[in-house]
């Protein structure tokens, strides 16, 4: 496990003022790049090769709409696991990305007896009954039928939002208030 | 839901343009004048529907630490647990799921070292083991959902 720390992956001092700023969210202004500058202490131009330089190197995973799918009607939402042999994992998980109602693919250590599973798939679905269908398909398509396997589906949310990095030290609320800028 | 607020949640799950007037070039492609696409953001932020719009950043790549943990809670206990598992920034998203391990959240620290830390202090405070357990390998990221 590797131990950067934000304050050292952003030598630049306005880089972590940028990353804090833009995690907010982006400013909902005609010139949002050059708001977010204004906090940081960049010209526009300079926030523009910043960002572009972030999702190149993919620190910044996707720019956009991060939505509440339960609000849109996605309330089918099962996490369905499997306890694949080590030496079939990657078949498997390449079989389930090619399904188009299959979200989110990850292997996962296993924990003992009370949870053997080791591959996980999200299944977002606005209907029960079809996203149990849809499990079953996965079943028999990928050849799964003689494997442990469990479908838990959300019955609740308590809490959702995107990751948020918490910041540690006061230089970066300096940094906030325009010292820098 | 109003055919501009689809178009905006179906058009913008990613790719979002890094320009000068990027609500514009977005706008454009999307069929919408600048105007309507900032007034729609604004809307659908403001109902709840968006829980932000801006960056999902890699963590892993950052040096931190994001894990998908899960527990095992008696259902009488579940709410009051649940409010000191969610009482920390660091929580992401909590689950309730069906299965005798019924408690899912997300845990995202900056500093991986951080992660242990939190783990064991929701252990002392609720009383419960937690289940800690980190992607190994991630296949697929297209979370993307049609309106």
């Amino acid at each position: 496990m590797n131990l950067i720390r934000l304050e050292e992956l952003f030598a630049d001092p306005r880089d972590l003022a940028l990353f804090h700023a833009l995690q907010e969210g982006l400013p909902l202004l005609a010139r949002p790049y050059a708001a977010l500058g204004e906090r940081a202490g960049y010209t526009e131009d300079e926030v523009i090769a910043r960002l572009e330089a972030w999702r190149t190197s993919g620190l910044i995973k996707r720019l956009g709409v991060i939505v509440r799918h339960r609000r849109l009607g996605y309330l089918a939402n099962a996490m369905v696991v499997w306890d694949v042999p080590d030496t079939e994992v990657r078949r498997v998980a390449a079989e389930l990305c090619q399904r188009s109602f299959v979200t989110l693919c990850y292997r996962r250590p296993r924990r003992g007896p009370d949870w053997p599973y080791n591959l996980f798939c999200m299944i977002h679905g606005q209907d029960r009954n079809r996203v149990e269908s849809q499990v079953r398909q996965l079943i028999d398509d990928c050849g799964m039928a003689s494997w442990p396997t469990a479908t838990l589906f959300s019955s609740r949310c308590f809490k959702q939002r995107g990751a948020r990095y918490i910041p540690e030290n006061r230089m970066v609320s300096s940094v906030r208030h325009g010292q820098y800028a | 839901m109003n055919d501009t607020e689809r178009t905006i949640i179906n058009g913008l799950q990613g790719g979002f343009p890094v320009c000068e007037r990027p609500f514009l070039a977005a706008a454009e492609r999307l069929g919408l004048s600048e105007e309507a696409l900032i007034d729609g953001l604004r809307g659908l932020l403001d109902a709840g529907v968006l829980s932000r719009f801006g960056p999902m950043y890699h963590a892993e790549r950052l040096g931190g630490a994001l894990s998908l943990v899960a527990m095992e809670i008696p259902a009488a206990d579940f709410e009051q647990i649940a409010g000191q598992v969610n009482a920390f920034p660091e929580v992401a998203h909590n689950y309730a799921r069906d299965h005798t391990f019924n408690m899912w959240f997300v845990l995202a620290t900056e500093k991986p070292e951080r992660k242990t830390e939190i783990l064991d202090e929701i252990e002392r405070i609720t009383g419960y083991r937690v289940y800690d357990m980190p992607k190994l390998t991630e296949y697929f990221v297209g979370l993307r959902l049609d309106v």
